[in-house]
Formats: C-alpha cells, structure tokens, sequence
C-alpha cells in the first residue's frame, strides 16, 4: 500500500513573478517531497510554461514565508503563506 | 532612556514631508536634530510618465517597523517617522519619507540613512515604469549597489 500525502498552502507572487504565472495568488496541494523553497520553485517550475517561465532563473526569485524573508534552503513545513517575489525595489 | 515614538504608514496618498518633520521636531523640548529624506519619483530625463508601486501588504509594515526598531536600538532616537507610499506616481511625486528624532545629530543622521539603506533591500516594494511614449515599461531591476550599502552598517 502506498499514498501520495498533499499539503495545501496559500502562495502569492509579486511584480514580473506574478505577471509571468498570470495570477497573484492560488492555494495549491504540494507534495510531501517538497521540503524547502528551492524544492517548491522546482516543483512550480513543472505546473506549465506560465511557472516555467517564472521560476526560469530560480536564483534571482526571493521568498517569504509568512511574510518573513527565507533562503532557498529554508524549510516550509508549518507555512501557511509563500510567497515568491523579484528583488525589492522600493524605497 | 525613554521609548522612541515611531511612526510607520504604508498609504497610497501623497505625504506631507514638511508637516511630517514639523510634528518630530514638536514632539518634545529634548529634540535637538530632526534628519529627513524624502525619495522622489523622477523622469529619468523625460523617457518616464509614471512610476507604480506594488507593494506586499502586511508585509511591508512589519519589515520597516522592524528595520526602525533595530535603528532605534543602535541610536539613541527620541522618535522616526517612515511614510512608503504605493500606487501610481508621477515625477515629483513624493514616494518615500524617513525622517528621525535625537537629542544630538549623529544619532538622527545616522539612523535616517540606516533606515533608508536597509528599507531598500527588504521592504516588499516594486516599482514598475510606464513610459512617456505611452508604452507599457519594465520592472525596475534591484541594484547591487544597494545591496552593498546595506550590508556596510553590518561592520
């Protein structure tokens, strides 16, 4: 016996992130693989060429996790809000 | 030492900077230096129409109340006021004031460009241009620059 056990979590995307996936948040059901940031980038990066298009230089994409600055390698369990953004230009 | 009054908005309407600075330098008889800066947009030499800011809500609050409560605890400030304005804004537009309080003035300067360097590299704010022609334009891309001046007053 085996399961594919999902988590559903709210994600919102800013500026030219949220101009390329076309949307400027969605709840979506990662799988139980996806551990950090850099892991949840990739797995978007396979959900179509709008993501594709998006996360195409995962490198230079920031993240919060409840609105809180991570590092790609940060883990998500316990988030309930991500969120994927350019650099900051504000100021 | 007391508790420095600070004051954060994150609003679409235009500031005024002058009664901003004017309400610090009242705020009590201890006030010796009132330091500000205001960011406005510009035209880049005429090729900009307008300037839009997006910003991330909640968020943009909590990191420059954060970013202001570090300077109030690296000098000794008696108050700060942060205004970061969003939405669509026109050359001369006012977009983002820091202004600081302190009995002597290297504390209220130093704070100000504290605030200001680290506000750039970690408020949630975007700008995009729109351009004179009328064309839709790009997003304004982070630079290292700013990056390095923020990470100066690690030292």
């Amino acid at each position: 016996m085996w399961s594919i056990s999902m988590r559903e979590i709210k994600l919102v995307y800013f500026a030219w992130v949220r101009e390329r996936v076309g949307l400027s948040e969605e709840r979506v059901s990662v799988p139980d693989e996806v551990l950090t940031v850099a892991d949840l980038a990739g797995w978007l990066q396979t959900r179509g060429e709008e993501y594709a298009y998006a996360f195409e230089n995962p490198a230079i994409v920031r993240a919060a996790l409840d609105r809180k600055h991570v590092k790609p390698d940060a883990l998500i369990a316990g988030a309930s809000e991500i969120a994927f953004f350019p650099p900051m230009t504000g100021g | 030492m007391t508790t420095p009054r600070l004051i954060i908005r994150i609003q679409p309407e235009p500031f005024d900077a002058a009664a901003e600075i004017e309400a610090l330098s009242r705020m009590g008889d201890d006030v010796g230096a009132v330091t500000s800066f205001t960011g406005y947009c510009r035209s880049e030499g005429g090729r900009l129409a307008a300037l839009e800011l997006e910003h991330y809500p909640g968020m943009a609050e909590e990191e420059i109340a954060s970013v202001v409560v570090e300077a109030s605890t690296r000098w000794s400030l008696l108050g700060a006021t942060v205004i970061h304005r969003h939405g669509k804004m026109v050359p001369g537009d006012g977009i983002v004031l820091v202004a600081t309080a302190s009995s002597h003035r290297t504390a209220s300067f130093d704070a100000a460009h504290f605030i200001m360097d680290y506000l750039k590299t970690r408020a949630p704010f975007w700008k995009k241009e729109h351009r004179a022609d009328g064309t839709s334009g790009d997003w304004v891309e982070a630079k290292a620059v700013d990056d390095a001046l923020a990470e100066r007053w690690k030292a």
